[in-house]
C-alpha cells in the first residue's frame, strides 16, 4: 500500500482568508463570530454566526464559470488556489496528469431559493439565466472547480453531513493508498448566508448567548448553550508520496489513519459508541500508541448533548493517553460540511508551527470535560501526530490521523 | 428605436456584462466564434434583452443570427 501524503493546504474562513490571517487567528484564540441583525429581522432565534465575506472574483474568474459559481463554490475557489500554490502545482501539471477532486458541500439554499423566487415572481424559468443549474446544485464546488481547473481524475461531491469535509480527506486517502489516483484536491465547503441556516436555527441547536458573541461558541464549557453556525472553504491536497517527492512538492504532513463509523440510532442527538469506534479504527490504522498522539482535534460544536458524548468517547479511547485537547470551532463556530476539512488545516497550521490552538472560553468544565486535557490557553508545544474527529447529522462519524512527515 | 441606439447599448452590455474584447466588437463578427459567445451565454442574452428591449426573444428567430449586425438587425425588427 501507498504512503499518502499532504501537499497543499488552503483555507478562507471567519478566523482568516489565508493560511497565514489563520495561524494568528488560532494563535491568539480570537473568535470569528458576531450578531447579525438581519437573521433577527427574519425571524431567527439566534442572529449569531461566523462572518465570511464572499469574494470578489471578477477578474480572476471569466464570466462563463463565475455566473455559476454560488457562495460555496466561490469560498472554495479562494482555499483551493491557495493550496495549489502551496502545492507547488500549476496547471501545466494539472493538464498533463490526472489529477482528482472530493469535496464535502453542504446546501445550497441561497442560489435554490432566489431562482425559485424570481420564477414566481415572473412565471417564467429562462429568466433564471445559464448559471443557476450550476449553483443550485449540491455538487456545485467540484462542478467549477474540476472544470476551471481541467481537472481529469475522479469528480464528484461527498455527501455526510457536518462530517463530509472530513470524509473527502477519507475517501482520497482509500483511493491514493490503493493506487486509484496520484493527487486529489479534497476539501470541504459551507454556505454561511441566513438562507441555508433557517432550517437548523429552528431545531432551537444555535447558542443564544447574542449579548457576547465571542463567548457563544464555548465547546466542552459546562455553560455551553448551543452551537454557532459559520461556513467558508478549505481544501486539503493529498498526493502519492513517490509522486509527490517526484515532482519536488513540499510535503507538510502524512494521513496515516481513517476511521468512520454510523450511530445507528438518533437523527440528530450523537452517541458515545459510533465515534468511539470511528476513533478506534482510525488508531488501529494508524498502528500509533495511544500515547504518540499529541493533540486532539475535537469535533465539540458548544451542544450539551454532543460535547458530553464526544468527550466520554475521547476519554474511553485514549484510556492510556492524556493528548491535548481543543475544538476549534471556539473561535470558528461550527463549519458544518466544511469542518472535517478545516480541521485539518487548523491542525496542520498547529503542528507546522509548535503550538495547540486553546479552546476558547473554557471557564469551568462539567463531568466528562474535566477528565480531558483540555488547552483553554495557547501552549507551545511540538506536535508530531494529531487526531482529528468529525461527525454528523444521521450519526455519520469520521476521525483522521495525520502525522509528520518522517 | 433608431439602429445606432440598439448598437449602442448591444455593445455596452456585451463589454460590460459579458467581458467581451471592446477591439472584436465589429458588425462582421460572428457572435460565437469571434465573441465566443456560447448557448448558455445567450440565455443571459436573452434576459438582458427583454429588459433593454421590452421584446422576448425566441431561441428559434436566432438560427439565423449569425454575425453582430445580425443580431442589431434582429433586435431594431423586433423591438419597434
Amino acid at each position: 500500500m501507498r504512503r499518502v501524503v499532504i501537499t497543499g493546504i488552503g483555507i478562507y474562513s471567519c478566523i482568516g482568508t489565508n493560511l497565514e490571517e489563520v495561524r494568528e487567528s488560532l494563535y491568539n484564540g480570537k473568535s470569528g463570530i458576531y450578531l447579525e441583525t438581519a437573521r433577527k429581522e427574519m425571524g431567527f432565534r439566534s442572529g449569531l454566526t461566523g462572518r465570511v465575506e464572499r469574494p470578489n472574483l471578477k477578474g480572476k474568474i471569466d464570466r462563463r464559470m463565475r455566473v455559476g459559481m454560488g457562495e460555496p463554490a466561490e469560498f472554495a475557489y479562494m482555499s483551493t488556489i491557495e493550496a495549489l500554490k502551496i502545492a507547488n502545482l500549476d496547471q501545466d501539471y494539472l493538464d498533463k496528469g490526472e489529477v482528482g477532486i472530493l469535496f464535502g458541500n453542504d446546501s445550497v439554499a441561497q442560489a435554490t431559493i432566489e431562482g425559485i423566487d424570481r420564477i414566481r415572481e415572473t412565471k417564467d424559468t429562462t429568466m433564471l439565466g445559464s448559471g443557476s443549474i450550476f449553483q443550485s446544485m449540491n455538487s456545485t464546488v467540484t462542478m467549477n472547480l474540476s472544470v476551471m481547473f481541467k481537472l481529469k481524475g475522479i469528480n464528484f461531491t461527498v455527501s455526510g453531513a457536518c462530517a463530509s469535509g472530513s470524509h473527502s480527506i477519507g475517501l482520497g486517502y482509500f483511493l491514493i493508498m490503493h493506487g486509484w489516483q496520484d493527487t486529489i484536491i479534497c476539501g470541504g465547503a459551507q454556505e454561511i448566508n441566513p438562507l441555508s441556516m433557517g432550517a437548523f436555527d429552528g431545531l432551537s441547536a444555535f447558542s443564544i448567548r447574542e449579548n457576547e458573541p465571542e463567548k457563544a461558541s464555548r465547546p466542552f464549557d459546562r455553560d455551553r448553550d448551543g452551537l454557532v453556525p459559520s461556513g467558508g472553504a478549505a481544501t486539503v491536497i493529498l498526493e502519492d508520496l513517490e509522486s509527490a517527492l517526484k515532482r519536488g512538492a513540499p510535503i507538510l504532513g502524512e494521513v496515516i489513519g481513517y476511521g468512520f463509523s454510523s450511530n445507528g440510532e438518533h437523527i440528530s442527538q450523537p452517541n458515545v459508541d459510533g465515534p468511539k469506534r470511528a476513533i478506534v479504527m482510525a488508531m488501529k490504522q494508524s498502528q500509533l500508541k495511544q500515547k504518540e498522539v499529541d493533540y486532539v482535534n475535537a469535533h465539540a460544536t458548544s451542544t450539551p448533548i454532543g460535547d458530553m458524548n464526544e468527550a466520554k468517547a475521547i476519554h474511553e479511547a485514549f484510556s492510556n493517553a492524556r493528548p491535548f485537547v481543543s475544538s476549534t470551532k471556539s473561535m470558528t463556530g461550527h463549519e458544518c460540511w466544511m469542518a472535517g476539512a478545516s480541521e485539518i488545516v487548523y491542525s496542520m497550521i498547529m503542528m507546522q508551527n509548535s503550538f495547540v490552538a486553546p479552546n476558547i472560553n473554557f471557564e469551568n468544565p462539567d463531568e466528562d470535560s474535566a477528565k480531558l486535557n483540555i488547552a483553554s490557553k495557547t501552549i507551545d508545544t511540538q506536535i508530531n501526530c494529531f487526531l482529528s474527529n468529525s461527525f454528523g447529522f444521521g450519526g455519520t462519524n469520521s476521525s483522521l490521523i495525520v502525522q509528520k512527515y518522517k | 428605436m433608431e439602429k445606432n441606439e440598439i448598437i449602442q447599448k448591444v455593445n455596452e452590455f456585451l463589454i460590460d456584462e459579458f467581458e467581451v474584447d471592446e477591439s472584436k466588437i465589429k458588425p462582421d463578427s460572428n457572435l460565437k466564434t469571434d465573441l465566443g459567445i456560447d448557448s448558455l451565454d445567450f440565455i443571459d442574452i436573452a434576459i438582458i434583452v427583454e429588459k433593454t428591449f421590452k421584446f422576448k426573444i425566441k431561441a428559434e428567430d436566432l438560427v439565423n443570427v449569425i454575425t453582430l449586425d445580425d443580431f442589431y438587425d434582429y433586435i431594431q425588427a423586433n423591438c419597434n
